[in-house]
């Protein structure tokens, strides 16, 4: 692939944009979003207004977005990641040194109707910059350690701000997007391993510094890890949630009890089901058809954009499909691990399902980058 | 910058392999999830489904209404009156007292109440529906409900609760419900479910304790759906419990009321029983008290107003007061003389109106002595040294003995509280309790029923019912249990001489009915309800020395708690008895000029069969009686209605 090849095949422009839209991945996400609708209708208690309403319209504008940031030719993102990047990072520090005055509001931003947290942001930013950063970099020099170092500084700034606030859960997802990034840009499997071994090291540092001066998690976050790792302990603290949301989900069975009969999610046992714990409720009154249901519609669209990465015929465009994919793996498996008692509480929501504007925005801002790099790569003249 | 196409093939292919050692990665994890979900959802829905229900499904139990306690004419003595109800509900009323304020408006409150009642709410969940006033009456909580619109969260419920149409008549025999205690608890090892429940009604005295297990009836339930806090949403069934079981006594209405009027101010007691049967017709307590006080909770200054009479309301005088019987005592000394062959009930016995027995003088009642006198005589002028004379001859244990045939000193299994035995003493009881030899002085005092000698009036009317019918009756009080006649207790015959029984018999006839006898003034004149009977005078104290010079001769000069009791036994009709009756006047003064009277209008009224007939009555007497009974008679009320508002402190 050179430049002389973009010449000879052409990029659509204007209206025929459309046409070119991964419309199998409009026709998934939306698949999703219609699963929320129906559980946010049946938590509220059958109330379309409470919940459910509103998601529709902060879907419907956040595929608007997406279609805007689809027919925004990719070149103009690339060159724009490392103004993101900066922007993120930034807004995180402003966070992180005058949020406090916002009286715990720090994490968020007021844009129109919708409240973006910068941190959600930074999931798509750092992954923009890691793709364009690995696109820069020649593909010889990827595992030197200096341009290594150069990536993991990248990635770990804006989690290290994140974790301040603090949000672990989007910390994770922070470095584990960037991380899937790096993964893909070909860097030498050893530092991975490097990482794991690092990684094992590092909880136990976590821990160890629980009760000092020098707690690397709150209280909270402890006792979550505690509740997670041992249900029983605490039946009506911090482990009634994941008690809770245990029962919802095995008490569904084969085929759930049915719409609106999950007495769970009904009678307010199962706590954040129309956040965190949306999936119990689906879990609930689908039973495991229900489960395994959504589980396919998320590994479908992931199978989309690796086909779209694998279509892309741009080193750019590869990498930002498939860390957002990966971003979207990761948001996903890290809420349903977590709600199936694999995983402990860390509150990431479920994509596209959870009720919340926020993170459904993000996430639909980072396909609108997919379906950029779907519909700007260069076809054979038809 | 350039890059030879070599190279950028080589990256795009490692991407592709990359990413399909990552999807592999997460296509492996999203089947850690699958296998999670199956094993949940499918392996271990069972357990998870159970544990669902449980979270969601309450049971509450609804108390089944309580067995109803009759009469032994079916007439309702103790039944079950809707009772409504206030209840507020926090988050829909809004500030307490300022719900509670208003609510005063239209009902009586105390601001003492509303103090609890605020605090009662402020102790629950706000949806928790709390009861803040009971007992109302139809007009007040018609009064509610008209201002509903202005009083929202607060609503008249309706429930059941205990009433007793005839207030005091029954207060002790049959008893009272209340409230269950604390101590109710703790005194039962493994408590029904039901008693938890708040207000929950549980005997507390009499019948309504005694026979708590058959008229309580046992819980239903109904199963409720809840929410995570605990909030009702909905019912999913219901099972009515089974009502407690009705119980019929042997008490009849219109003589217990007759019984209880009659006996008036005085602290008394009487007791009516049946002979062949040996039910018990009426056990009345004088003073007595409203039993439906204490259902809601008796208030302290009526409490305190009941504990400090010196009458003692609250004591079931009938089977718990236990007095020295006096001289009705004197048929059993006189049986167990002749039963003993020490005596003949011919045998004359010269009385100076003393006796001196080792270095100690005993009087007779008179003091000037009734000269020579036999049983009968003995018994109608009720000479005490004629019985002096054969108490040293029997001694006591034959005198123990024929007590105990007479049924004294027996604590009967009745269903009524603190039921008493009273004391027949012996040398074996007088060397455990007091330490001390018997001693013949002592025996002497039994014989005319004083000294250590301690009956109840029910005890005395059990006796009086054997010297009657020479066979060994049992009380008996509860006819039936849910339409189940009781058994009557077997009556064998006491072998008793009849040739002996007859001269006691003669000689109580002769008490009321000879004009020497010491009830003639409260003979019957009708040959068919005539009794014979036997009065008694028990010493309580003696008049003092001090008192003796202070110029005091006569019982009423002397406080009322320092007077003899007046006791009265007898039996009616003379010649095939039927009825037996014991009264006692607590410091009443003599036996014949109060308790005869009392005793000869009872027994008339049982076997009327309701207002003693006033030609039964000597002429001379009968207007002063008719004035009597019409007062009775207006005392006994129809039942009283239930609900009659709430009483006030």
């Amino acid at each position: 692939m050179s430049y002389l090849e973009y010449n000879v095949k052409h990029t659509p422009t204007g209206l025929s944009k459309v046409l070119y839209i991964n419309w199998v991945l409009v026709i998934l996400l939306t698949a999703v979003a219609c699963v929320g609708f129906l559980q946010l209708y049946s938590v509220a208690g059958g109330r379309f207004d409470r919940w459910a309403e509103p998601q529709m319209q902060r879907y419907a504008l956040a595929l608007g977005v997406m279609f805007f940031v689809g027919f925004v030719p990719l070149w103009f993102w690339r060159s724009m990641a490392g103004l993101g990047y900066a922007a993120s990072v930034i807004l995180l520090l402003g966070v992180e040194f005058f949020g406090s005055v916002g009286m715990g509001a720090q994490r968020w931003l007021e844009l129109g109707p919708i409240r973006i947290q910068p941190s959600e942001m930074t999931k798509i930013t750092v992954i923009m910059a890691m793709a364009a950063y690995y696109d820069w970099l020649d593909p010889r020099r990827v595992s030197h350690p200096f341009w290594v170092l150069v990536a993991v500084v990248m990635i770990a700034a804006p989690a290290f701000l994140v974790l301040k606030q603090p949000d672990l859960g989007t910390a994770l997802l922070i470095l584990g997007g960037g991380g899937m990034v790096m993964f893909f840009a070909g860097v030498s499997l050893w530092y991975f391993g490097g990482v794991m071994a690092a990684g094992a090291g590092l909880i136990t540092l976590v821990f160890s510094s629980r009760g000092t001066d020098w707690q690397l998690l709150r209280d909270y976050q402890f006792r979550r890890i505690d509740a997670f790792l041992d249900p029983t302990l605490d039946p009506l603290g911090s482990s009634y949630h994941i008690n809770q949301a245990m029962i919802a989900l095995g008490s569904g069975g084969w085929s759930g009890r049915g719409f609106m009969q999950g007495t769970q999610s009904r009678l307010n046992f199962l706590p954040e089901k129309h956040t965190d714990f949306i999936f119990n409720t689906l879990a609930e009154e689908f039973g495991f058809v229900g489960g395994v249901f959504l589980l396919t519609l998320y590994i479908a669209i992931l199978a989309t954009c690796v086909i779209a990465a694998m279509q892309a015929k741009n080193r750019f465009a590869a990498l930002l499909i498939l860390g957002i994919a990966g971003n979207f793996f990761l948001y996903f498996a890290v809420n349903m691990a977590m709600v199936m008692g694999l995983a402990p509480v860390v509150g990431v929501p479920l994509p596209l399902v959870s009720y919340g504007g926020s993170a459904m925005l993000m996430i639909l801002i980072g396909f609108g980058l997919v379906q950029s790099a779907c519909v700007h790569r260069p076809r054979e003249r038809a | 910058m350039k890059r030879p196409t070599k190279d950028t093939e080589e990256s795009a292919r490692r991407i592709s392999r990359r990413a399909a050692l990552l999807g592999g990665v997460q296509l492996t994890f999203a089947g850690v999830l699958l296998l999670r979900m199956r094993s949940l959802q499918l392996g271990q829905a069972d357990e998870f489904r159970l544990l669902a229900e449980e979270n969601r499904i309450n049971i509450r139990l609804l108390p089944p209404s309580r067995g109803l306690i009759l009469d032994r004419n079916g007439a309702v003595i103790a039944g079950n009156v809707q009772n409504y109800r206030i209840v507020l509900v926090r988050e829909d009323a809004g500030e307490p007292r300022a719900a509670l304020e208003r609510l005063a408006q239209l009902i009586p409150l105390t601001p003492e109440e509303i103090e609890r009642a605020e605090r009662e709410i402020l102790r629950h969940r706000p949806f928790v529906p709390v009861t803040i006033v009971d007992q109302l009456n139809w007009e007040e909580v018609a009064r509610v409900a008209a201002n509903a619109p202005a009083l929202p969260g607060i609503t008249p419920e309706v429930g059941l609760t205990r009433f007793y149409p005839f207030g005091a008549e029954f207060a002790h025999s049959v008893g009272y419900v209340g409230p269950v205690s604390e101590r109710d608890l703790e005194a039962r090892e493994n408590p029904d479910p039901l008693l938890m429940i708040p207000r929950f009604q549980i005997g507390k005295i009499g019948v309504e304790r005694e026979l708590e297990e058959n008229l309580r009836g046992s819980a239903g339930h109904r199963r409720i759906e809840v929410n995570a806090v605990g909030r009702e949403m909905r019912e999913l069934d219901r099972q009515e419990g089974d009502p407690g079981v009705n119980v019929q006594l042997t008490l009849d209405r219109q003589l217990q009321a007759f019984c209880l009027a009659r006996l008036g101010e005085d602290s008394a007691s009487a007791v009516v029983m049946d002979i062949p049967t040996g039910n018990i017709l009426a056990l009345a307590s004088s003073p007595s008290f409203d039993a439906n006080l204490f259902v809601r909770g008796i208030s302290v200054a009526d409490y305190a107003g009941l504990r400090d009479n010196d009458h003692r309301p609250m004591s079931n005088k009938t089977v718990q007061g236990a007095y020295p019987p006096g001289s009705t005592f004197k048929m059993v000394t006189a049986l167990a003389a002749f039963e003993g062959g020490f005596a003949t009930p011919d045998e004359r016995i010269f009385c100076p109106g003393h006796i001196e027995i080792s270095d100690r003088r005993f009087h007779c009642w008179n003091r000037g002595g009734h000269g020579r006198v036999n049983l009968v005589s003995a018994l109608s002028e009720s000479c005490d040294v004629f019985f002096y004379e054969l108490a040293q001859r029997v001694g006591i244990e034959r005198i123990n003995a024929m007590a105990t045939r007479l049924g004294l000193g027996e604590r009967y299994d009745l269903p009524l509280s603190g039921v008493s035995s009273g004391l027949n003493p012996s040398r074996e009881w007088k060397r455990e309790r007091r330490g001390a030899e018997w001693v013949v002085g002592d025996t002497i005092n039994a014989s005319i029923g004083q000294g250590f000698v301690l009956t109840t009036p029910l005890q005395l009317a059990v006796m009086t019912a054997r010297l009657a019918s020479n066979r060994a009756i049992v009380p008996r009080l509860v006819h039936a249990i849910d339409d189940v006649e009781q058994p009557i207790a077997d009556q064998p015959s006491l072998g008793l001489s009849p040739e002996a029984l007859a001269q006691i018999r003669r000689g109580m006839w002769e008490v009321s009915n000879s004009n020497r006898g010491t009830a003639y003034s409260s003979r019957i004149v009708d040959a068919a309800l005539r009794m014979a009977g036997k009065t008694g005078t028990s010493q309580v104290f003696s008049i003092t020395t001090a008192e003796r010079e202070a110029g005091i001769r006569r019982q009423d000069q002397l406080p009322w708690n320092r007077r003899d009791h007046a006791l009265f036994v007898a039996f009616a009709p003379d010649t095939e008895p039927r009825y037996a009756v014991s009264i006692v006047v607590e410091h009443g003064g003599g036996g014949s000029s109060v308790a005869a009277p009392i005793a000869r209008d009872i027994i008339l009224a049982a076997q009327s069969g309701g207002l003693p007939p006033l030609e039964a009555y000597p002429a001379p007497q009968r207007n002063r009686i008719e004035s009597m009974i019409r007062t009775i008679s207006d005392q006994i009320g129809p039942p009283a209605e239930p609900n009659p508002g709430r009483s006030r402190a």
